[in-house]
């Protein structure tokens, strides 16, 4: 959205293609805030050492420093356009600490900080009269002579599939989180924007690096948000004891992501858990404090955990989070292919490299939304107008969704999309996790071989046209198992440990030989692997200790 | 645990009438910490792949899943199986009230949608911008987050008994929005907004505010007490 409101701005002709309404968008369940350099004594070039160290020096410097000099800008734009971020005394937007973080500067709306800025955000869609196509569910670009000239959708209300022509696309699509079960993300997180870019041609590049949250909750995933850390929270084993103290003695539980998670899958595995998890204790905040700030999850545990956070610990343990991975793009946004530009999760600037801090993923989505809405505009203004499309570009889709509504047969199973579903996610939690190594990430290959054969075989058992979620289920199925099928080959080619991706048999970060990206390029037997140097500007690669 | 699902359904392309009720019943073994999203999801996965209904966050952010569970709307996500199977041996699930059915539990929300944009809901403010943020005070936002805090689930319009007699009412979610520029500091249209909305609104106590209780946010719901069926000051 926030692209679609500066390419609007500029003055193109935009439309927002969703497969949600645009308020159900999973930014939303983003809760503890957005990181910008406002104080004083804070300055953007710190906001960029610590995501640069926080990326184990895998991020490409640059967009690095265009994230974080152009966040303050940014930030203050939200508050004019009527983010009701909390304040501090004197009135101005307040800062709260956060993981991996010099100082204090995650601004924050108690702990609905994605809801509060998507609801703001779309009001600037309703204000500029951007059109919506609300649960129209995209299926693939329309490419032509190498360059993007639209998509074809699914209205999910009539089934009746469309073409809808563009002289530039922007992916602002969101993560895969679906591909691990149990995860953090919504439903609605399947990789779609990744994988239909990535069909289509596009690189996805450093699928391998997805970041396990450490705090979510043990039987739905869902998130408790890192602000309760930020705000002073314990992390505790199953003696009371503080155990961050022997994994980061400088930041304790406000390390970064990977180290936190590492450290409570490490107490976990070594017997000091508690029913497979660890505490998140928020007692000693005080109940006016924590439904000052923390009310939300406050809730959320309350319903989904039994647990009242005022009164006692709530058990969290590491859940698949975020995807650092996505469509490979420049500051701009702008994809490698003409006319396909990406933003936020689905997107790989690489602002994140091996490991992103708490707060800079809201923040991706503002700069570089905003970035790739001008950049596709202008490009749009550039390109003239091309022919008209042909009926013929819905000709593919079309025979693949008559083939998922053949009658079982030749070749056909019978088998349920959730059933390869449940198999996917348990094989990536358990082989493609916080630790890794090559045994598990071969037969994880093999699996996901093994599911992509048996998705030919599926059909749908429902053939209706209207609201067919059998039909999406399916199409979901199988984005995602491209995408999980990028991330376990450069997982298993990727021979060292650098931020998020961890191999016991390679435990070290290796600058000599793997200081670069990997590219995936699709090809029908699966992903294609390249490597990419990775952009320095002044920080040279350092030990990284918290 | 064992549980009984009576759902209704509406498929238009089977020939159903919004008039002749049809229910399908699932009888289907979930785990003692599932939802009601959960078991419904179970039901689609596994059991009847026609069953439609929304659903994305399972968290009580993304306000898709409103439906209405043994009689009342509810969000499915936070609604334990458990405590709806203490209340009746079968758990009946429906799609939301005052509105259109799409599909089985799809409830048509153009309506909903449409009176939010009618009070204009973007931050208007008047005079010249400030350099930096518009300074306020953190009571100020925080009163204001209340209301942000809702979802736009629909569950408040889906129960809203002055909908049922009115049509044209507002209802409360949209009037959620408007307290949200009308509390604003920074808004420019105090004025200008109130004199329209108060001829959205319902005056007089004569109303239960039926929708507070049926808010999924905690948090929202005394805010929504207050405004929603009371002329504004």
């Amino acid at each position: 959205m926030r692209a679609a409101i500066e390419a609007a701005r500029d003055g193109a002709d935009v439309a927002i293609i969703t497969k949600l309404h645009p308020m159900r968008s999973h930014s939303g369940a983003a809760q503890g805030g957005i990181n910008a350099a406002l104080g004083d004594e804070d300055s953007w070039e710190t906001h960029a050492f610590d995501t640069v160290k926080g990326s184990d020096y895998l991020g490409d410097q640059d967009a690095i420093e265009v994230l974080a000099s152009e966040a303050p800008g940014d930030i203050i734009e939200l508050e004019r356009m009527g983010t009701t971020f909390n304040r501090g005394k004197d009135g101005k937007i307040a800062q709260r600490p956060f993981g991996g973080a010099g100082f204090p500067r995650t601004c924050y709306v108690g702990d609905i900080t994605g809801q509060a800025i998507l609801h703001v955000v779309y009001e600037q869609i309703l204000k500029l009269g951007v059109k919506v196509y609300e649960e129209y569910f995209c299926t693939s670009l329309i490419v032509d002579d190498g360059a993007v000239r639209g998509a074809v959708a699914l209205p999910m209300v009539t089934g009746n599939l469309v073409a809808v022509q563009a002289k530039a696309v922007v992916m602002a699509t969101g993560g895969l989180g679906r591909v691990y079960q149990p995860t953090s993300n919504a439903i609605a997180c399947t990789g779609d924007g990744m994988a239909i870019a990535y069909r289509a041609g596009a690189p996805l590049q450093d699928m391998e690096f997805m970041q396990f949250h450490p705090t979510t909750l043990k039987d739905s995933g869902v998130l408790m948000t890192e602000g309760a850390r930020g705000e002073g929270g314990y992390l505790l084993n199953k003696d009371g004891e503080r155990f961050m103290a022997k994994y980061a003695p400088n930041k304790l539980e406000l390390a970064s992501r990977d180290v936190v998670s590492r450290a409570e899958q490490t107490e976990i595995d070594e017997g000091r858990g508690v029913d497979g998890c660890v505490l998140l204790d928020v007692r000693h905040l005080g109940e006016k404090l924590i439904n000052e700030r923390l009310w939300q999850i406050r809730e959320l545990a309350i319903d989904l955990a039994n647990a009242d956070m005022v009164h006692e610990p709530v058990k969290v343990r590491p859940g698949a989070h975020y995807s650092m991975g996505g469509i490979k793009t420049d500051a701009d946004g702008a994809s490698p292919m003409p006319g396909l530009y990406a933003a936020g999760e689905c997107a790989n600037v690489s602002v994140h490299g091996a490991n992103r801090l708490g707060g800079n993923s809201l923040l991706e989505t503002i700069v570089f939304g905003r970035r790739a809405g001008a950049a596709a505009a202008r490009y749009a203004h550039d390109t003239p107008d091309g022919k008209a499309l042909s009926e013929s570009v819905l000709q593919a889709d079309q025979q693949r969704i008559q083939e998922l509504a053949q009658p079982p047969g030749d070749g056909a199973s019978g088998e349920r999309p959730a059933t390869l579903r449940r198999e996917m996610g348990e094989m990536m939690r358990e082989k493609v996790g916080i630790f890794r190594t090559r045994e598990a990430l071969e037969e994880a290959l093999e699996t996901v071989n093994g599911l992509k054969r048996r998705y030919d075989g599926l059909r749908l058992q429902h053939a209706g046209r209207v609201f067919n979620t059998d039909l999406i289920a399916m199409l979901e199925l199988g984005f995602m198992l491209d995408v999980a099928h990028t991330m376990v080959a450069g997982a298993l080619a990727r021979q060292e440990s650098r931020g998020a991706h961890t191999r016991r048999d390679f435990p070290d970060r290796d600058d000599d030989n793997w200081m670069k990206h990997t590219l995936a390029y699709h090809t029908p037997e699966g992903p294609r692997l390249d490597y990419a140097p990775v952009t320095v500007t002044r920080w040279q690669p350092e030990v990284r200790t918290y | 645990m064992q549980v009984k699902l009576k759902v209704r359904r509406y498929d238009p392309e089977a020939g159903d009438g919004p008039q002749n009720a049809r229910y399908s019943t699932y009888e289907i073994d979930v785990p003692e910490h599932a939802t009601i999203l959960d078991s419904l999801i179970q039901v689609r996965d596994f059991e009847d792949a026609s069953l439609a209904l929304r659903c994305s966050c399972r968290s009580a952010i993304c306000g898709s899943c409103s439906m209405r569970i043994n009689g009342r709307a509810r969000l499915a996500c936070k609604t334990k199986t458990a405590d709806m199977a203490k209340q009746s041996e079968e758990i009946t699930v429906e799609p939301m009230g005052n509105m259109p059915v799409v599909k089985d539990l799809v409830a048509d929300m153009d309506s909903f949608w449409s009176k939010v944009r009618q009070i204009r809901p973007w931050l208007q403010p008047v005079g010249p911008k400030p350099e930096r943020e518009y300074l306020a005070t953190n009571a100020a936002m925080m009163d204001l987050a209340r209301t942000m805090n809702c979802i736009y689930c629909g569950a408040c319009v889906s129960d809203c008994t002055v909908l049922e007699v009115d049509k044209s009412f507002i209802a409360p979610a949209a009037l959620a929005k408007a307290y949200r520029f009308v509390g604003d500091p920074r808004d420019g249209m105090t004025v200008e907004r109130l004199r329209e909305y108060s001829q959205h609104s319902v005056s007089g106590t004569a109303h239960a505010a039926t929708c507070a209780s049926k808010c999924a946010r905690r948090a929202s719901r005394p805010w929504i007490a207050s405004w929603s069926c009371v002329r504004p000051p």
